[in-house]
């Protein structure tokens, strides 16, 4: 058997979803019994059949995935509960296995796949889905890139047509739930990035943090960090559209106009309000130098 | 490779794997660490913490590269966004060689993140030697290769484990990372002698020592790096030093990882092993 073929029967077979009892799938994609595929390429030993030396292997990349998924979205795992959450994240990484070389980008298609399949969020996909996006932000902003950023200098002499970025780690989101609050109950490990390492997969089960009943609560939040920590900052509905604008690249007269189209802030308000906001985020150090295409994203 | 670049670094001492339980720990210390391993996945990133904590360890410490994904033994061709970060990171961290293993792991680009045995065969020795070459050629900078721990054997084998490690390392003029600890595990998991393992290796061509701990299951072992080094693979490691003289030598912990101190004292029992200077009685 030449090499790529033996490596695409050996990836194809361990990839298969395990058996409830956690036990290497019983068949090969091809429907061969998986012990007569295994003895075609895996010699056994004294000790081992052909399958029972795969599915070491087959057994290791599930644990190991699991964990991994697990890990990025403990918020997800508080609201599903566990066995939800394991049908889920099996049936996802079965679907969707990995295409990138660190397991950090293992979650980068759930939102997307997660969308068309409500059975797997728990009779509240619209909760399901506001946890997945806060946490594959909460992703981007713990290891994402960050731009120039500008200071109170820069912002000293504002132009009419001066137009600004957001730092590419920041992701604006509007939600329909608190889901910010279950989030940061349920993260048990927040700033662990030991995400790749050469052990075997071990499984371990881990205690879920119930999820506290969850608030129908729309609401904007900024996933983002400071000082190196992730944060999330809620946002009123005015700061959420300035901050969305400016992202586009709309001037600043343009986006405040945006902004505040139909709001019920009284004018007299506004500048002091946009005053205290372009302060925080200076402070923060979110906005940056206008550049031709900008990272990050928001909705 | 250049003519003694195995020994070019002998004296680097003794290393550990740079983990997260110990971070605070050796940033607020400072302890006395010969280098540290990073692995270099974890900060093949675009910033944020991990970039900010390594560039702190840099100012303190020496840290050579482990790799976990480069797949040099996969049918497909490197992945090129793989290597461009990989650079990115070589060039940050300045390490004086680059390990990761001879394993495959990925197939029409899906992952297992796992490191998956060779069928030890003239066709995969000669795609992995190329493609450890044009990593090398790319990424500027000395590679060697790791033997890995494996739990299974391909009936398409046309040799030892050891005879594909020298053939790999001989096509792509590249070094080895010897781990003493997974030519043990293997050793019991395949029935072959692991003295036969280390003196079969071209000594010239050792960059690099692995020690680590594993976990014994009833059929098998399994390479899990939670538990000290057992005394077997401590006379493995003498073995290879006897044999190549001093190298850079790394104790790896990556599960139940326990105190900075605990660790680095085991590491450091390497030193018992060290070469007596000439002259000197052992």
């Amino acid at each position: 058997m030449k090499l790529l073929e033996t490596q695409r029967r050996m990836a194809a077979a361990l990839m298969l979803p395990l058996t409830a009892a956690d036990r290497i799938a019983p068949r090969a994609p091809n429907g061969v019994a998986m012990a007569k595929e295994a003895a075609l390429f895996i010699k056994p030993n004294s000790r081992l059949t052909s399958l029972e030396r795969l599915e070491i292997y087959s057994r290791s990349y599930w644990f190991r995935l699991l964990e991994s998924f697990r890990d990025d979205f403990p918020g997800l795992a508080a609201i599903l509960g566990p066995r939800a959450f394991e049908r889920l994240a099996r049936t996802y990484l079965a679907d969707c296995p990995s295409r990138s070389f660190t397991l950090r980008n293992l979650g980068s298609g759930l939102e997307a796949w997660l969308e068309p399949r409500p059975e797997f969020a728990a009779r509240n996909p619209e909760l399901a889905l506001d946890m997945v996006r806060l946490e594959w932000a909460h992703i981007i902003a713990f290891d994402g890139p960050a731009d120039k950023v500008l200071g109170p200098e820069d912002l000293a002499e504002l132009k009419p047509g001066l137009r600004f970025g957001l730092q590419p780690y920041i992701t604006l989101l509007p939600l329909r739930y608190a889901v910010d609050e279950i989030r940061v109950r349920a993260n048990s490990d927040p700033e662990d990035f030991a995400g790749a390492s050469n052990v075997p997969g071990r499984r371990v089960r881990r205690r879920t943090v119930p999820a506290p009943k969850p608030r129908h609560e729309p609401l904007f939040v900024a996933v983002h960090r400071l000082d190196l920590n992730v944060y999330y900052r809620r946002l009123s509905g005015e700061e959420y559209r300035l901050l969305s604008a400016l992202r586009a690249g709309r001037t600043i007269p343009a986006a405040i106009e945006a902004s505040f189209h139909g709001s019920p802030i009284p004018s007299d308000d506004i500048p002091e309000l946009l005053k205290s906001w372009f302060s925080a985020w200076t402070r923060f150090g979110w906005l940056t130098p206008r550049r031709r295409t900008q990272g990050g994203s928001d909705r | 490779m250049p003519a003694n670049s195995s020994k070019a670094h002998a004296d680097y001492g003794t290393g550990i794997g740079l983990r997260i339980p110990h971070l605070n720990h050796i940033l607020e210390r400072k302890p006395v660490v010969d280098w540290f391993e990073i692995i270099s996945e974890n900060y093949m990133v675009d910033g944020g913490r991990p970039l900010a904590v390594l560039d702190r360890i840099l100012e303190q410490y020496r840290v050579v590269q482990h790799g976990v994904s480069m797949y040099f033994g996969s049918a497909e061709p490197l992945n090129r966004e793989h290597l461009r970060r990989l650079k990115a990171l070589v060039r940050r961290t300045r390490t004086p060689w680059l390990t990761d293993h001879l394993c495959w792991g990925s197939v029409d680009g899906r992952y297992t993140h796992d490191l998956l045995p060779m069928p030890y065969t003239f066709e995969a020795a000669k795609l992995t030697a190329r493609k450890v070459r044009q990593a090398q050629d790319f990424l500027e900078v000395p590679i060697a290769v790791e033997n890995v721990s494996s739990y299974a054997e391909f009936h398409a084998s046309e040799m030892t484990e050891w005879e594909f490690l020298n053939e790999v390392v001989e096509r792509a003029d590249c070094g080895i990372l010897l781990d003493v600890n997974n030519i043990y595990v293997s050793s019991r998991n395949h029935d072959f002698d692991p003295r036969a393992y280390v003196e079969a290796v071209d000594p010239e061509r050792v960059m690099q020592i692995h020690i680590a701990g594993h976990s014994k299951f009833e059929k098998y072992i399994l390479d899990t790096h939670d538990h000290p080094v057992i005394g077997p693979v401590w006379e493995l490691y003498r073995l290879a030093i006897e044999r190549c003289g001093p190298r850079p030598t790394l104790l790896e912990w990556d599960d139940r990882i326990p105190s900075f101190d605990e660790v680095h004292a085991e590491a450091l029992k390497a030193a018992r092993y060290a070469p007596a200077p000439a002259g000197a009685r052992r």
